[in-house]
Parts: structure tokens; C-alpha cells; sequence
């Protein structure tokens, strides 16, 4: 990464640029408003500012990496390695993902927080209770991604589905607007949901809304949604190595 | 005379190519069925995702920053038409540098007798994402029914314009983002950057300050991809005077971007193999 100095450079603002485009959007939106969706205005760009930042740690490429890999047939020489290939895989993008919490994440926060001061989080329980739901957005993401890589197993085309899934990930996590902006309706199916515990339950503990057991509450979700999503890649991958035919070689 | 007769067979012949690079490009995909439809699909969500975001917030509000819901919408719906014609001609420009460039596929465009541009462009388009503008379009027409906006005919050449400009800002911004791969080596991270500025254009520009709402009138010309535009067609004439610069803007930029790539092709010396 640092062999592209040009490159990491740009990435930084390429965060300040996206956190930019909903800061305008959402300082528009509360002009001449109090509180909305439970949320007053400062609340609300923070929460635009740390759902960004927190999104350069857990974000990774490992759906992209994986469907490569099986539809070039590299997965070949993987299997034959004696490791777990999901797990190689995961500690892999969580080496990245540590990688860029130091060089990334942190330098552009505190970038950021020239541009616009942004509150911390309250307190140091609160600090420590973010700092490990971090975590669970991290492996909840990573295996909703492994989860569609595997399906290239299944399918020769995958561009479009990696990016369908983007949308879905952005806007059911919370990414683009705190849930309590939806319609009861749509709340009560999200509730249901891995989504949401990857970017708007952690952002509600930064901001104090999940206090002592609601946030422990939060966690325990996490942590729920990692293994069953763990068990459900586990199923997929033991069923589709059986019927994985390689081309040629 | 002869000037004139020369131009219309040239444009005749690059249009006849341009089917020919059309057709085949749709018999490749077909090989490719399910992933050609998805990729429409996956195109189509995104925009739903967008148009979704403006629905829910207006749950909340009523107007954001005097701009109505339908106001907003029809925005949106015109920023998708340059935005369609980006996504299927200009997007896979950020090809050149790696695969034209270094690669030196470029020896091979250039050895033949017709515009290296246009090949590159029709060498690396995906016709299919093109189907946005049609989204833009519907999106345009049900958002004037419902802020009961009355057209007359001049509206649709005016419109066809205005469209035709935004398309050339978005053709000549990632043109010269191409064009310097001819000078710089190596990847710089500078069309996500440029594509996060593009998503810009399509909300109202007053809602940006200072500096970034002069870069996006003068410098990346964003606000002239959407807002500008849309709201000549809306008949807000308060903007009138931006909106209607848009076709020079465009052909100014083109003409800037095509000239810095024409410099560019003469810098080029091949991969030496």
C-alpha cells in the first residue's frame, strides 16, 4: 500500500469526498429542523463522519479476491494448501484491515476533524464498547462477503452481483441514513437482518444512544449474526468444493 | 462544399463502425446471458438505492432548501441521463493507462486510420448500462406530472441539448483522466475520486459552499451533469443563466480534454516489444 504513496493519498480524500457529499446533503437537510429520526443535527454528522471513517477499517475486497480466484481456477492450488481456506482468507483482510486503522482510518479521522470537528465518543466505556463492536462489523462484513463470493461456485457472472450487493450492504446497514429514518415497516424487516449490525448498531454506541446493557445487547447481536453467518459460509463451502470442477490445468 | 460532403461520409463511416463494434459487442455478451442481465439489474438497484434515499428523506422533511420532493426527484432524473451515457462510453476509460498505456495496447489502435479516441472508447464500452437513461427519463417524466409541469415542444430539443452537454462533461473530464496516464505511470486513485466528485451534480447546487460549489461549476463541472440543466427544463429562471451554459461548458471541456489527448498520443513511444 505505502509502495503507492499517490494512491493511499487519494484514498483519503476519496473518504473525505463521500463523508463531504452527505455532509452537504444532511446540513441541507436540517435547516430549519430540530430533531429527526431521533437525531439532532450535530448527532447526525457525526454519525455520517464515523460510519465513513469506520467503513476504511472493516471494508474489504474479500468477494471480489474470492470469485477471481474460483472462476480463474486459482482455488485449485488453495485447496491443496493445509489451512482453512476461508479462515487464511479472513486473517488476511484482517492483517489489511489493522493496516489501515493505523495509516488510514486514524490520519484521515483526524483529517476530518480539521475540516469539521466531530464529538467523541462518550466516555471511555463507550470508546472501548465502539472499539469492539468495530470488530463485529468487521466480521460480519467479511463473511457476508465470503458468503458472495462463494456464489462465482455457482455462477459464472458475479460483477453485478458484487455490486447489488454493495447496495444492499449501503443502505440496509445504515451506511447512507440511520435506520430510524425508515418507515416502520422497513425497520421491522431490517431488525431481522445482519445489515444493521454492521454499521448502525456500532454508530448508536459511539453516539451514546445504546447505553450499559442495550449496547452489551448490541454486542451479543453481533456476535449471534457472525456465527450464524460463519455456520451458513461453512454449509455453502463444504457443498460447493463437492461439486467444484476445474477447468483445464 | 467538399469540406462539408467529406465531413458526412466521415460521420457515416465512424457511425457504420460504430454498429459493427454495437453488434459484436452484443453477440459477446450474449455468450454471457445471465451476466448481462444481472449487470442491467445491478445498475437499475443502484439508482432505486438513489431515488429510495431522496423518497425516505422527504418522509421527514418537506422542502430541502426551498427544493420539493418532486423538484429533487427530477434531478436526479436528468443527472441519470449523462450519467447513462458515462456508465456505457466513458467509465472504462480508466482502462487506458494500464491496459493502452503500459501495456502497450495502444500500438495497435494507432496502426490503423481512424480516431484513436473513438476506438478506445468503442473498444472498452458496455453498451448495456446505457438502459440507465431510460430509468432517467421515466424518472424525469413522472416528477413533471407531479409538480404539474407544462411542456411545450421546444422543451425537447432544449432538453436533447442540455442532455448532450452534461454527456460531454462526463466524456471530457474522463477523457483528460486518460489522457494522463500519457504523462504519469502508475495507478494515482483518481477516477473514484473524480466519480465520488460526479455524484455531486445531482442534488440542488446552493446546498454546497464556497469553494466546493466553484469547483463543481468550474473547474469539475459537475453541477453543469445535473443541477444547471434540470433546472432550466424546470423552469426555475433564476438559473437560467447556469443552466444554459451548459452545451458550452461541455463543448469547452470536450475540446480542452481532446486536445490534451491528442498532446498525449504524440508523447506516446510504444512498450518497445
Amino acid at each position: 500500500m505505502l509502495a503507492y504513496r499517490a494512491t493511499y493519498l487519494t484514498g483519503i480524500f476519496n473518504y473525505t469526498i463521500q463523508i463531504g457529499a452527505y455532509f452537504f446533503l444532511w446540513q441541507a437537510v436540517y435547516e430549519n429542523q430540530g430533531r429527526l429520526g431521533g437525531m439532532a443535527q450535530e448527532e447526525m454528522l457525526t454519525y455520517v463522519i464515523i460510519a465513513w471513517v469506520a467503513r476504511s477499517f472493516y471494508f474489504n475486497t474479500l468477494d471480489r479476491t474470492l470469485s477471481d480466484e474460483i472462476r480463474e481456477g486459482q482455488i485449485a492450488t488453495e485447496l491443496i494448501r493445509p489451512y482453512s481456506y476461508q479462515w487464511a482468507k479472513m486473517a488476511r483482510s484482517l492483517g489489511e484491515g489493522l493496516f489501515r486503522l493505523l495509516f488510514f482510518t486514524i490520519p484521515g479521522a483526524v483529517f476530518i476533524y480539521f475540516l469539521h470537528p466531530f464529538g467523541g465518543p462518550a466516555g471511555w466505556t463507550v470508546g472501548v464498547l465502539f472499539a469492539i463492536s468495530l470488530m463485529g462489523s468487521f466480521l460480519i462484513n467479511s463473511q457476508i462477503n465470503l458468503l458472495v463470493g462463494y456464489l462465482a461456485f455457482f455462477t459464472l457472472s458475479t460483477s453485478g452481483i458484487l455490486r447489488a450487493k454493495r447496495v444492499v450492504v449501503d443502505l440496509l446497514s445504515g451506511l447512507l441514513m440511520p435506520i430510524s429514518f425508515y418507515p416502520l415497516w422497513a425497520r421491522e424487516i431490517i431488525e431481522y437482518l445482519p445489515f444493521q449490525a454492521i454499521t448502525y448498531l456500532p454508530n448508536m454506541i459511539y453516539l451514546g444512544k445504546l447505553e450499559g446493557l442495550k449496547a452489551i445487547k448490541a454486542l451479543a447481536l453481533q456476535g449471534f449474526w457472525f456465527v450464524v453467518l460463519l455456520m451458513m459460509s461453512y454449509f455453502i463451502w463444504r457443498l460447493a468444493v463437492r461439486k467444484l470442477t476445474i477447468q483445464g490445468g | 462544399m467538399g469540406w462539408v460532403w467529406e465531413r458526412t461520409k466521415s460521420i457515416a463511416w465512424y457511425t457504420e463502425i460504430f454498429f459493427h463494434y454495437g453488434s459484436q459487442y452484443l453477440k459477446s455478451k450474449m455468450t454471457y446471458r445471465a451476466d448481462f442481465i444481472i449487470n442491467v439489474f445491478s445498475d437499475f438497484f443502484l439508482q432505486s438505492m438513489n431515488l429510495i434515499f431522496i423518497l425516505v428523506l422527504f418522509d421527514h422533511i418537506p422542502v430541502l432548501k426551498g427544493w420539493s420532493r418532486e423538484e429533487m426527484m427530477f434531478i436526479y432524473g436528468f443527472f441519470l441521463i449523462p450519467f447513462g451515457f458515462y456508465s456505457g462510453f466513458f467509465n472504462h476509460l480508466f482502462d487506458v493507462p494500464e491496459k493502452y498505456v503500459i501495456q502497450g495496447e495502444l500500438d495497435r489502435v494507432l496502426v490503423r486510420p481512424m480516431n484513436s479516441l473513438f476506438q478506445v472508447i468503442v473498444e472498452t464500452m458496455r453498451l448495456e448500462l446505457v438502459f440507465g437513461v431510460f430509468v432517467g427519463l421515466a424518472v424525469m417524466v413522472y416528477a413533471a406530472e407531479k409538480m404539474n409541469l407544462t411542456w411545450s415542444w421546444w422543451d425537447i430539443p432544449l432538453g436533447m441539448m442540455l442532455a448532450t452537454g452534461a454527456t460531454f462533461i462526463y466524456g471530457g473530464v474522463y477523457t483528460l483522466l486518460a489522457s494522463l496516464g500519457f504523462w504519469f505511470e502508475g495507478r494515482m486513485g483518481l477516477m473514484p475520486l473524480v466519480y465520488n466528485i460526479s455524484n455531486y451534480g445531482r442534488y440542488p447546487a446552493d446546498i454546497y459552499k464556497g469553494v466546493v460549489r466553484f469547483i463543481l461549476t468550474w473547474i469539475l463541472p459537475f453541477a453543469f451533469t445535473g443541477f444547471y440543466p434540470a433546472t432550466v427544463l424546470m423552469k426555475r429562471e433564476e438559473y437560467y443563466y447556469f443552466g444554459l451554459l451548459t452545451p458550452v461548458v461541455g463543448l469547452v471541456f470536450w475540446a480542452f480534454s481532446y486536445f490534451v489527448w491528442t498532446q498525449g498520443i504524440k508523447r506516446y513511444r510504444g512498450t518497445g516489444s
